[in-house]
């Protein structure tokens, strides 16, 4: 297949907002569960070993018109509870048995307890991460919280999570680890030839299909990539930052493409990828999953860095990605992502990386602003680059 | 206003002046500074090691009832601060910027340890951070797990224990050079469960009819020297015994709360206000309830800083276990099925005639959810729930017209209540600033 032929398989993925995929899943597997996952961190190695589908809940991608999703946020909220709630209420999460909510900023905090109110049928879970990276204080926390997930879905599937179960299911994660490292080296490396928008899609397909098909997936894009012949353009290699949680549009995607820039790292498939390194397969499975998070987990605007300095590892990314600039792209009313901008923009001011700076919903629909703005962006790169 | 009220009055400011004073002087005095956050904070375990607390969210609400508020936020925004955000950070970024004036006009001192009591909200996070890279000073964290499932578990308490054994306190001793004394720390737990049995009694007067206090615009006062730098020490002891005494006459005299015009008239309405409050013009949203007889009998906002009045008190014999619990159970850490199930209890018990929610739009803690406890309050309760939309201290998302339509519609609304009206002809108006509609 070429590659194009896979962004178009995971492109219908994308849209399918009635979840085609999770309803053959089911159909395939009578009885077996399926739990939905919201942004950003979700331990989906333990659903897996539940012999249970985890999906990747990433709001409406722009296509649903909120109506009653309205009604429950004010106006300075950010998209993505409201058209999460949309698609609940109009029935799209039928399909979906228990829904995770991990700690990742107020907005997500408070949707899990309006969950519990809206959808007391269904199962949920806040899922606590801790802030504390010392193993024996926050990873002891972790350790206990994920053992209360793996017993709620023990009861909830009608059978014991084992841990060989466990630890199968870690090792399909590192597989698809490895392979969404080796799909992000190899845009880095030729931006031209996988393209952000495709690999975009691919990574996304991950929120519907099971791991290892969804491993697959990303090899037989790597391979088509590999074997395909595309021209290189004089575009600006740029990291894109802030999109972490709500979506951005794939118009938006495209079009900063468009507009010159090779986007050659960016944060937007954040959940699929939060782990940097795999998790070990050796002693006790779910003390391995929390001391990956503790020692492993990609910098984010969420997570509490002790031992760093805020921007030191956009710093790191940008050397290693050989970035020329960097383009912040955050939800509107996001406060975390927000929150965080000024800090980085100190430390690539300090450095002398050039950035721009605009927000989104995931329901925008006219780029023209944004096109100017990468455009001059990536033209100022291009001009002022010592090449 | 009474003489008695005047004391507690006095008192509260010569605290607060003092609190301020002692900041200001802390290097001369040569005492320790740590900012810390109102909810969740461990004022006892800091006056056990003898620093001075500072709250970044008490010098936010200050600038904004000062209405500095503004002008500090519009200098962060142009320091590349989004206008998105939570506005006690601009207004805390805005007036470091300006000198770090106080409230009373004295500079305050830089911290000498940032304590990031995180607890039931995102954006302290982020707000130490932010301050980090402003003073050369340690940070200690301490990560309160949130109430998701609505319970505080034994492992969660463990947790929160270990991480005062092995991070803030041994963070303390090193700031200050002093060792840990848990002595010290369990005799000002004892003043705090002194203060908190006489806080307590005082929002529950309003249980009388007419109530005796309004608690919301008097109870932020009611609950400030609790929530700050004076819990666990005998002044608060002072001021909520003399408060209590206030009250208590003012009940016994059959009369209502005192207002900034005096004795306030008439109680016509009381309601429970979920939501911060608008500080940039405090007294005037005060007067759009007083005005009309409305008293606030309960408050979530009053709540922030540790839910009293359902049981809790700070335990001298679990010194480090009650810290744990006291974090826990602050509001904000409360998920949105415990939130409502208070504020329906507060709607039956205070006797309210409704729910009025003041959603801001800087905080997501509060504000996220909102509408649906609105719904679910009307729908358990069959109780008025109303709306209005302001903000703690960017005086841009004040609009005193407005807002003032939605009180008058709301009392309105009870009004047709108490008539036996159908409640769903009553037109309410959507949530979003600068437009109006109609909750489907
Ligand atoms: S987009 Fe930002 S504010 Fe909104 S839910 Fe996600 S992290 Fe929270
Ligand atoms: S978001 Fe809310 S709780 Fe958090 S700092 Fe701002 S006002 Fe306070």
């Amino acid at each position: 297949m070429t590659p194009e032929q896979i962004a178009e398989k995971a492109d219908a993925l994308y849209h399918d907002l009635d979840l085609g995929r999770v309803k053959q899943f089911r159909d395939e597997h009578p009885g077996a569960k399926v739990i939905g996952y919201l942004p950003i961190y979700a331990p989906r190695e333990v659903v897996d070993a539940a012999g249970m589908l985890p999906v990747g809940i990433t709001g409406g991608r722009g296509q649903i018109e909120i109506i009653r999703g309205d009604a429950y946020f004010q106006s300075y909220i950010c998209q993505i509870p409201r058209s999460t709630i949309e698609l609940a209420l109009s029935g799209r999460f039928q399909l979906i048995d228990g829904f995770l909510f991990p700690s990742t900023c107020d907005v997500i905090r408070n949707l899990s307890g309006m969950w519990r109110v809206l959808f007391p049928e269904k199962y949920v879970r806040y899922v606590d991460v801790p802030q504390n990276f010392d193993p024996k204080v926050g990873g002891k926390f972790f350790r206990g919280e994920l053992g209360h997930l793996r017993d709620d879905l023990a009861k909830l599937g009608g059978r014991p999570v084992t841990d060989d179960d466990l630890r199968r299911s870690i090792v399909k994660y590192n597989e698809n680890r490895s392979a969404v490292s080796d799909l992000f080296a190899l845009r880095n490396a030729a931006p031209w030839r996988a393209l952000a928008l495709e690999s975009y899609l691919v990574l996304f397909a991950g929120n519907v299909l099971p791991v290892e098909e969804h491993t697959t997936l990303i090899r037989d894009y790597i391979a088509a990539v590999n074997a395909s012949d595309r021209p290189m353009r004089d575009n600006a290699r740029v990291v894109t930052i802030g999109s972490f949680c709500e979506q951005p549009p794939l118009g938006l995607i495209k079009t900063l493409e468009m507009a010159g820039c090779y986007i050659v790292w960016d944060d937007m498939t954040l959940s699929k990828r939060w782990l940097t390194q795999e998790i070990s397969t050796e002693g006790d499975p779910l003390t391995a999953i929390a001391e990956a998070f503790l020692t492993h987990s990609h910098s984010n605007a969420v997570l509490y860095e002790p031992r760093r300095e805020k921007g030191d590892a956009l710093m790191d990314i940008v050397r290693r990605t050989k970035a020329e600039g960097v383009v912040f792209a955050a939800p509107s009313f996001c406060d975390p992502a927000l929150l965080e901008q000024p800090m980085l923009t100190e430390a690539l001011d300090r450095e002398q990386i050039p950035w721009t700076a605009f927000k989104y919903s995931e329901n925008l629909g006219q780029f023209q602003v944004i096109r100017e703005q990468a455009g001059t962006f990536a033209d100022s790169i291009k001009l002022w680059s010592p090449a | 206003m009474t003489t008695e009220k005047d004391r507690s009055m006095a008192l509260q400011k010569e605290m607060i002046a003092g609190h301020f004073h002692a900041l200001s002087k802390a290097g001369e005095s040569k005492k320790k500074v740590v900012y810390t956050f109102v909810p969740g904070n461990l004022t006892e375990l800091l006056h056990a090691f003898d620093v001075l607390p500072l709250y970044p969210e008490i010098n936010a609400l200050q600038s904004g009832m000062r209405k500095r508020s503004g002008g500090f936020i519009t200098e962060a925004e142009k320091l590349g601060h989004s206008e998105d955000v939570c506005a006690y950070v601009k207004s805390d970024i805005g007036m470091l910027k300006a000198g770090n004036i106080g409230p009373t006009g004295e500079k305050l001192p830089e911290p000498d340890l940032l304590l990031l009591s995180y607890t039931g909200c995102f954006t302290f996070l982020k707000w130490f951070e932010l301050l980090k890279r402003q003073y050369n000073c340690p940070i200690a964290m301490l990560h309160v797990p949130y109430q998701g499932d609505g319970s505080f578990t034994p492992e969660m308490r463990d947790y929160v224990v270990s991480q005062l054994k092995t991070e803030i306190i041994p963070k303390l001793e090193e700031v200050t050079g002093t060792k840990y004394d848990e002595d010290k720390l369990r005799a000002a737990l004892r003043l705090s469960a002194k203060a908190e049995d006489d806080l307590v009694t005082v929002l529950e007067s309003a249980k009388t009819k007419p109530s005796p206090i309004d608690a919301y615009f008097g109870g932020v006062y009611y609950i400030g020297p609790m929530f700050t730098a004076f819990r666990g020490t005998p002044a608060a002891v002072e001021y909520y015994q003399t408060l209590k005494e206030e009250v208590f006459a003012r009940a016994a005299k059959g009369l209502g709360p005192v207002t900034p015009d005096g004795p306030m008239g008439a109680e016509k309405y009381r309601l429970v206000v979920e939501g911060p409050p608008n500080w940039t013009s405090f007294q005037e949203l005060w007067k759009m309830f007083y005005d009309q007889g409305a008293v606030v009998v309960a408050s979530t906002y009053t709540k922030v800083g540790g839910l009293y009045d359902m049981g809790f008190r700070h335990d001298p014999d679990h010194p480090l276990e009650t810290l744990a619990d006291y974090c826990a159970g602050c509001y904000t850490n409360l998920s949105l099925p415990q939130r409502i199930d208070l504020i329906e209890k507060y709607v039956h018990e205070y006797q309210a005639d409704g729910l009025l929610v003041n959603s801001v739009k800087s905080c997501n803690s509060f504000s996220s959810g909102q509408l649906l406890i609105l719904r679910e309050i009307e729908r358990r309760t069959g109780c008025a729930a109303g709306f209005i939309e302001t903000d703690l201290v960017d005086p841009r998302y004040f609009s005193a017209a407005n807002v003032m339509n939605r009180i008058e519609s709301y009392l309105q609304m009870i009004e047709q209540r108490r008539r036996g009206a159908a409640p769903a002809k009553v037109e309410r108006h959507l949530p979003v600033l600068g437009s109006e509609g109609s909750l489907p």
